[in-house]
């Protein structure tokens, strides 16, 4: 087992916590958390992707793509900051509306 | 709220559930990756075989602003659409006023201030050669400016306009770039070889700009200036228009 197989596996592990976390909690601050937990796994992922193994560099396309990704993952976050920000103005919850959507939002 | 505590007590079933899904995700993901075939080396070779044509020298940055200068361009437009957006809906009414001016963070701005602008400044330069380029660049400017916001009790500059040209600057730039080689080369973002090195860096000194602002604005979650009376609930002020007309 190499240590670039254990990157991998490991960015692997990370996508099953997220993915976990964002089912469980009904606090929009988690799933958002468990959401940026998720995505640091698919860049782990594709950063130990590029490594081809052989002698010489990693692939730089792989590598330009996570930077990319970080990038997006932090506007999307601080989007979803305010939304939830809002959601909490206007309906006094934490969470979204289940059930009634009439209620609250 | 009680609703919330009466789901989380109820909800035994759906964590097991989930937690079973998340473990059959995983290894079946694990598998995957596992069985992966060797990596193939079409793309890294075809980006060694093009690097001379770059005008850069780190395979990176070759890629992230001339082989795929697409996905960078879009990328800034996507920060600059989540600034739009929180500048839509934000009013920041959420951060605690805090006690300020912070001594121990006013010692740390005094003295790191200067080091970060300067270090931009290298990152931004040597992204040419190493790992470096307009995203770290921008990324340390942002942490100047939340350092500044958080430490000192002044007001954050709001000059006419000024949030939304920084805001705005990168991808003009890329923009009139592009269209630019499209005009004269035929083709949406090819470079002429010669000048290439120079347009990588114009366009990602215009986009460090950009994206130190908008993280900035990120961070303090709503346009510095811009009241939000009718946006928001309560009709509080927020602390910036506070300060701003003390002075």
């Amino acid at each position: 087992m190499t240590v670039t197989l254990l990157y991998a596996l490991v960015g692997v592990a990370l996508l099953s916590m997220g993915f976990y976390g964002l089912v469980i909690h009904p606090h929009l601050l988690r799933k958002l958390l468990a959401l940026n937990v998720a995505g640091a796994g698919v860049f782990l992922f594709l950063v130990a992707a590029a490594d081809s193994g052989a002698a010489g560099t990693p692939d730089p396309v792989p590598h330009a793509m996570v930077l990319t990704g970080i990038v997006v993952a932090i506007s999307a976050t601080a989007l979803a900051l305010v939304l939830a920000d809002r959601i909490f103005q206007v309906s006094g919850s934490t969470q979204m509306a289940e059930k009634d959507p009439a209620e609250g939002l | 709220m009680k609703r919330a505590e009466k789901k989380r007590s109820g909800s035994r079933g759906v964590n097991s559930l989930a937690a079973l899904g998340a473990a059959a995700l995983a290894s079946i993901l694990a598998w995957a990756v596992w069985t992966l075939p060797p990596y193939p080396e079409r793309m890294s070779n075809l980006v060694a075989e093009n690097m001379h044509r770059s005008g850069v020298e780190n395979p990176v940055t070759a890629v992230l602003l001339n082989f795929r200068g697409y996905d960078t361009l879009l990328e800034i437009g996507v920060l600059l659409l989540a600034l739009v957006s929180v500048w839509s809906i934000g009013t920041s009414t959420a951060r605690p006023a805090a006690e300020k001016p912070r001594p121990i963070l006013m010692l740390l701005l005094r003295l790191l201030l200067p080091f970060m602008l300067l270090l931009s400044g290298y990152i931004l330069w040597i992204g040419k050669y190493a790992p470096g380029g307009a995203f770290q660049a921008g990324a340390i400017l942002a942490g100047g400016g939340i350092l500044f916001i958080s430490a000192t009790d002044r007001p954050i500059p709001t000059g006419i306009g000024m949030w939304r040209s920084a805001a705005a600057i990168g991808l003009l730039v890329f923009i009139l770039i592009a269209l630019a080689t499209s005009a004269t080369l035929g083709e949406f973002l090819r470079y002429p070889v010669a000048i290439a090195g120079g347009l990588i860096l114009l366009i990602e000194a215009a986009a460090s700009i950009s994206i130190g602002a908008i993280l900035i604005n990120l961070f303090v979650g709503a346009e510095p200036g811009q009241a939000h009376s009718g946006f928001s609930r309560d009709g509080q002020n927020r602390n910036i228009e506070k300060e701003s007309s003390i002075e």
